[in-house]
């Protein structure tokens, strides 16, 4: 059986870029996860009873022998995961990013990153596109809870095509890293070209009038308000900063030095997310005006993704709002 | 292959409990803070993973076929600093800044700072967890080593210890070995009446462990033990370790408050002199 297992890693892999696609983050993981597997005998994955939603049942279902599923028990998932690392696998462990971060936050402080562990932590159904499951399934703090800890790399992929490159970087990269997914469909918005590192934003473009800075689907929202606000003849440009830790400072200061106004975009809480970064760092070395677009401090509620993005203003027209009523 | 441990050897490794504690007392006397009583009571087993059960070389800390050892228990950090100095990973001599600043033994054990400490703990009730994940690497790299880890019986209050306890038994980890030190106190008091664990053993066997029951304080007990459950197959294995919270110094045993206080200097020369040592 074990030769056999050999032979397939060994096969040409066709590697699915999701490049173009209209896809849950969740499901480009999904996909990534077996593709890795095959090719590093050093993966392994961890899930905590929820590995149809978050699609590691993909890897469970190739790799049964290096999938662990330890049952509705996040804390003990993370040490479980911390304790592989420690005999040189690489864990990938996934649940809700609610549990993962919430439930067992002191284990990723203590256990992941004060020992400084190899352990990657992928988390679906963030944000408020979690829909009707309501606010306990809906994490809008992760970003903060996971930013404030020393170690950590947080990275919040746009759509599929870059969900799979943040997977194959990251499992190249040594120490603790958050990814936070999403559990609707996104339209595709990374170019061709596109090569993802840990810590580089993309620079669609800097509008002199303003610039978004947006991570997940608020790349696209922010591009499609881009779009319109061009033809009204308002300079706006658009920056993906898909890593919120470590922050891209370079790009934040080009982008300060050039857009008379910055609006960042996110479905987190307007406290410490996206907003919370780049507004630290710009008051310190760059003060620009800035709106944060945001869920505002409250918690979420029931509803489908599209009726609660309207209900809590993370929409296209409330990032045109923003940018109008500032100019 | 069966390991007969002759009287003689007993005899030494009760010696370096001995030494074990001596140690213990000087470098917390000279912190000035640091856990006493839970150190103490553990010294007897920790010695005997040390010098007797666990294969570890102090030249190669990262040697890939080693036994590890998980101080779940992180507050007993002296007990782990001092039997790491007397095996040689350090020199002894770096005991005596235990807990100042700059020094890699923190009040709680960083593996970022220490070698020979195989993860940070501090926070109660993660090491099980993390024991569970070495055993499942070790299977799957084909390493025929054993993970042990060390638990406090207040530990065991973590909900998260039961949690491990369950993923042990559902993946068979025969090559873990859990240890609870079972010396009836936590901080704010006996632990039957802070909040009580027993019966123990029966909610161990009822996880699927396979059980092991001694005095904490007998060697041959500890022995037998260790070697015992290294035989046992498709089931992880915990010794119920009974001790005494301060073992060793009579003045300690026993007594709640010195879980978290260290010695006077007046104090550290009595409990030299109890234990044989001239201060």
């Amino acid at each position: 059986m074990g030769s056999r297992k050999i032979q397939d890693s060994r096969q040409p892999i066709e590697s699915h870029s999701f490049f173009g696609e209209m896809v849950a983050t969740r499901d480009a993981y999904g996909a990534a996860l077996v593709e890795l597997g095959r090719r590093n005998e050093k993966v392994v994955v961890l899930d905590a009873d929820l590995s149809g939603s978050t699609k590691t049942v993909k890897f469970a279902k190739i790799f049964p022998e290096r999938f662990f599923n330890v049952g509705i028990s996040e804390q003990d998932m993370i040490g479980t995961a911390g304790g592989l690392s420690l005999t040189g696998k690489i864990p990938f462990a996934s649940t809700f990013a609610v549990f993962e971060t919430g439930r067992a936050w002191d284990q990723i402080r203590q256990t992941l990153c004060y020992s400084d562990l190899n352990v990657k932590l992928v988390a679906s159904h963030s944000g408020i596109t979690v829909g009707e499951d309501g606010a306990s399934h809906q994490a809008l703090e992760d970003i903060a809870l996971m930013r404030v800890l020393p170690r950590m790399i947080v990275i919040v992929p746009s759509d599929g095509f870059e969900t799979k490159q943040v997977i194959d970087t990251i499992a190249e990269y040594t120490g603790p890293v958050y990814v936070r997914l999403g559990r609707a469909k996104v339209p595709p918005v990374m170019p061709q070209e596109y090569k993802f590192e840990i810590g580089k934003s993309h620079i669609f473009n800097i509008g002199r009038d303003a610039t978004v800075i947006a991570i997940g689907i608020m790349v696209s929202f922010a591009l499609e308000a881009r779009d319109v606000l061009l033809k009204e003849g308002l300079d706006v440009g658009v920056v993906n900063m898909s890593t919120v830790k470590p922050l891209d400072t370079v790009t934040l200061l080009q982008v300060a030095e050039k857009s008379k106004f910055i609006v960042t975009a996110e479905e987190h809480s307007v406290i410490g997310g996206l907003g919370g970064a780049v507004s630290e760092f710009l008051s310190e070395n760059w003060p620009v005006r800035m709106k944060r677009i945001g869920i505002n401090d409250t918690f979420g509620c029931s509803g489908t993704p599209d009726e609660l993005l309207k209900l809590y203003g993370l929409t296209t027209e409330n990032i045109i709002t923003a940018i109008k009523s500032a100019l | 292959m069966t390991t007969t441990i002759q009287s003689r050897d007993i005899e030494f490794l009760k010696e370096q409990a001995r030494r074990v504690r001596i140690e213990i007392l000087k470098m917390l006397t000279a912190a000035g803070s640091g856990h006493t009583g839970g150190s103490l009571s553990a010294a007897d087993i920790v010695t005997a993973l040390y010098f007797y059960k666990m294969r570890h070389k102090s030249e190669d800390p990262q040697w890939p076929l080693r036994d590890r050892f998980v101080l779940s228990k992180g507050h007993a950090a002296p007990l782990l600093y001092t039997v790491l100095a007397l095996t040689g990973y350090f020199d002894i001599f770096l005991l005596r800044n235990l807990r100042k600043i700059g020094c890699p033994l923190q009040g709680h054990p960083s593996s970022k700072l220490l070698e020979g400490v195989e993860v940070s703990t501090g926070s109660l009730g993660q090491g099980l967890s993390i024991a569970n994940g070495m055993a499942l690497g070790m299977r799957l790299n084909k390493i025929p080593s054993r993970v042990y880890c060390l638990l406090g019986d207040g530990e065991i209050q973590e909900g998260q210890v039961w949690e491990a306890c369950m993923t042990a038994s559902h993946y068979m980890l025969d090559n873990l070995c859990a240890i609870v030190d079972l010396n009836e106190l936590q901080i704010d008091g006996k632990c039957s009446e802070v909040m009580r664990i027993e019966p123990v053993s029966s909610k161990w066997k009822a996880f699927g462990w396979h059980v092991v029951e001694i005095d904490g304080h007998n060697m041959e007990e500890i022995v037998q033990a260790l070697d015992e459950t290294e035989k046992i197959k498709v089931k992880p294995s915990v010794i119920l370790a009974r001790t005494i919270k301060g073992k060793g110094v009579s003045f300690f045993e026993g007594k709640v408050e010195y879980h978290g206080l260290t010695p006077t200097r007046a104090e550290l020369e009595l409990a030299l002199k109890e234990l044989g040592e001239n201060g």
